[in-house]
């Protein structure tokens, strides 16, 4: 199953969500996880139902991007007992890095991971809050791989599938695991 | 590096200097970042050794599990990795401080000091209320500058700042000071 399995958990966990219209600019629909983590039941049940996909899977790295994947991505790594291995924009690491650049809407970013964080033979999985155009996370599956790690899958909270993410990842053959999707356009 | 604090600790002394040690060696000191003269405090290769992550955390949760925390304050970036965890151990919400302009809802927002300049912390309307019991969590401490403003954010909604927590403590940098009548508890105290 690529969504969360309990409808009642996921259930609660979407109405956890908040959206915010026109941030960070006008026409984008803000799927905020803040409110997510002022429900400490929502906020476990999204754990435990990443921690119940991956626990038997092996995985050995819990790759997550700044900054919301800093809240869902250690709790994970706590649970399964692997690392956890932050994902920055450039210059925040202070060791040497290998840095991946990827293309924005307007212009280009770079996501940095620290040489010797992975290494050859780790299966990893990338956490991020959100999947919109998938471009952040195929720049994390790019360094994860350079480095020698099998990235076994991708896992969001939440979806926006007009932005077609997932199939930006499939043409990368990586699966995506997210618990809810959420609408793009305002509902008329 | 020696571990310190303040208070007595409901653990076995020596089960925790052990678990101490080992995080305090999981930390990696990088020289001249972010620039010449500055010794950093890497966290990160902590966050490679699952057993002192746990121990961390679970050294944070022992200390706080009685004291009715309802409030996780993690202050970004490294404060969302150690403040999440505790706050799902101790069934406390999770409140992010961030810099400017990171938040989509409405925000009240605190100036505070660098060496050079002025930054600003904000936090969500609403996420904290009146009379709430909060820790404020980051990586390290070091003049204290942010914790404080994270403070002042908490207070002007009325809550109750129990602690502020942090990894590692700069010592020579007296951040400790700066937090005045705040309590301040660390696992690693580096005289770098």
């Amino acid at each position: 199953m690529s969504t969360g399995d309990n409808p009642d958990t996921t259930g609660r966990i979407k109405s956890a969500l908040r959206v915010i219209p026109n941030f960070p600019k006008p026409g984008i629909m803000f799927q905020d996880i803040t409110t997510l983590l002022l429900d400490p039941k929502a906020f476990k049940d999204t754990i435990d139902l990443f921690v119940e996909r991956y626990k038997h899977q092996h995985i050995s790295v819990i790759a997550g991007i700044e900054a919301r994947g800093f809240i869902f991505g250690p709790p994970i790594a706590l649970a399964i007992g692997a690392k956890f291995v932050p994902l920055r924009k450039p210059k925040k690491l202070p060791g040497e890095v290998i840095s991946e650049k990827y293309i924005l809407e307007y212009g280009s970013d770079c996501l940095e991971m620290h040489v010797g964080a992975v290494e050859s033979g780790d299966r990893a999985l990338i956490v991020d809050d959100l999947i919109a155009t998938g471009g952040t996370l195929c720049a994390a599956m790019n360094l994860l791989e350079r480095a020698g790690a099998e990235v076994v899958e991708c896992a969001c909270v939440i979806e926006v599938p007009e932005l077609k993410g997932r199939e930006r990842l499939r043409s990368h053959g990586k699966p995506l695991y997210v618990l809810v999707e959420s609408q793009f356009e305002p509902s008329s | 590096m020696a571990a310190t604090n303040s208070d007595h600790i409901q653990t076995d002394a020596a089960v925790k200097d052990v678990r101490i040690s080992r995080i305090s060696s999981s930390i990696r000191v990088i020289p001249d970042f972010p620039k010449p003269g500055i010794m950093f405090q890497d966290i990160t290769t902590m966050l490679l050794d699952p057993v002192a992550f746990k121990d961390t955390i679970d050294l944070f949760v022992e200390r706080y599990r009685e004291k009715n925390i309802s409030v996780v304050a993690g202050v970004e970036a490294r404060g969302f990795i150690f403040g999440p965890p505790i706050a799902l151990a101790l069934g406390a919400k999770f409140v992010p401080i961030r810099k400017p302009n990171k938040l989509p809802g409405e925000v009240i927002s605190e100036e505070y000091s660098l060496e050079y300049g002025t930054d600003i912390m904000e936090m969500h309307v609403g996420a904290v209320q009146k009379g709430e019991r909060v820790l404020v969590i980051d990586d390290l401490i070091a003049t204290g500058g942010t914790l404080v403003a994270a403070i002042k954010l908490l207070e002007r909604v009325g809550a109750d700042v129990v602690e502020c927590a942090c990894v590692i403590e700069l010592a020579d940098l007296k951040g400790r000071d700066r937090l005045g009548d705040k309590p301040l508890f660390v696992l690693v105290s580096s005289t770098c």
